[in-house]
């Protein structure tokens, strides 16, 4: 196939549109963060978020968070239709401040958790989920 | 959703006085996201559980706060102190203001 001057403008018309799409999504990412932070500075530290590198299936995406010493952890998926997952708040007879589950993930994008500690600072993580097939029923 | 919600979770039968032990939990639920269409075009509206609760004699283990991308059948992992015998409750809230609870003793052998 030749390359015409019409054909260029529409894939770089396509590019910009592309580029476009996390920028969106991430804006909806950040008004959940903020909701959970009330604007503090979020820092890094001892939290862990495990995920897969690659998920075939996106309906069912088993990740585990990790931060000892946290009062709550919250866990976003930054590029689906809502962010929010979930929110774990651990209470005094947790054994450790720790747990897996089973989410959802619409395409190929960072996966975040934030922790809420003891003092109050804030510290998060992300992982970086390739998806095969979406797990939103689009 | 209120049929065909059964809860499933795993609690060792006993522990040693102070140990940490980790402990299941599964629930079938379809958990509508209220993202997908049926064949009609039409949203199918949301209905989940959004929230979990464990408490171990009264004292909160933990407490999720669920959203529509938790996947079908909710699966928790999680890990609690035992310090004495006693019972663990788990309680679950779905949508439609339906609750859904079961309960699993443990021994201090």
């Amino acid at each position: 196939m030749k390359l015409t001057r019409r054909d260029a403008l529409a894939i770089g018309l396509g590019a910009t549109a592309v580029a476009m799409l996390p920028l969106r999504a991430s804006a909806a990412a950040e008004e959940a963060i903020a909701a959970f932070t009330g604007g503090a500075e979020v820092g890094a530290g001892d939290i862990t978020l495990t995920a897969p590198e690659i998920a075939e299936n996106g309906n069912t995406v088993p990740v585990s968070v990790e931060a000892p010493g946290a009062g709550s952890i919250i866990i976003l998926a930054t590029a689906n239709p809502t962010p929010g997952v979930a929110r774990f708040n651990f209470g005094e007879a947790a054994g450790s401040q720790a747990a897996s589950t089973r989410i959802r993930l619409a395409g190929t994008q960072d996966v975040l958790a934030i922790a809420q500690m003891a003092d109050g600072s804030f510290i998060q993580t992300k992982s970086t989920v390739k998806v095969t097939i979406g797990g939103c029923g689009g | 959703m209120a049929t065909g919600v059964k809860p499933r979770v795993k609690v060792p039968k006993t522990a040693a006085a102070g140990e940490t032990v980790t402990l299941k939990t599964l629930i079938s639920h379809k958990m509508e996201s209220g993202q997908r269409k049926d064949g009609d075009g039409n949203v199918i509206p949301r209905s989940i559980i959004n929230r979990f609760t464990c408490e171990f004699n009264g004292k909160p283990v933990i407490d999720v706060t669920l959203e529509p991308a938790i996947s079908t059948n909710p699966f928790f992992e999680f890990e609690a102190v035992v310090d004495a015998e006693g019972e663990f409750k788990f309680t679950w809230y779905d949508d439609d203001g339906d609750v859904y609870e079961t309960a699993k003793s443990i021994k201090i052998a």
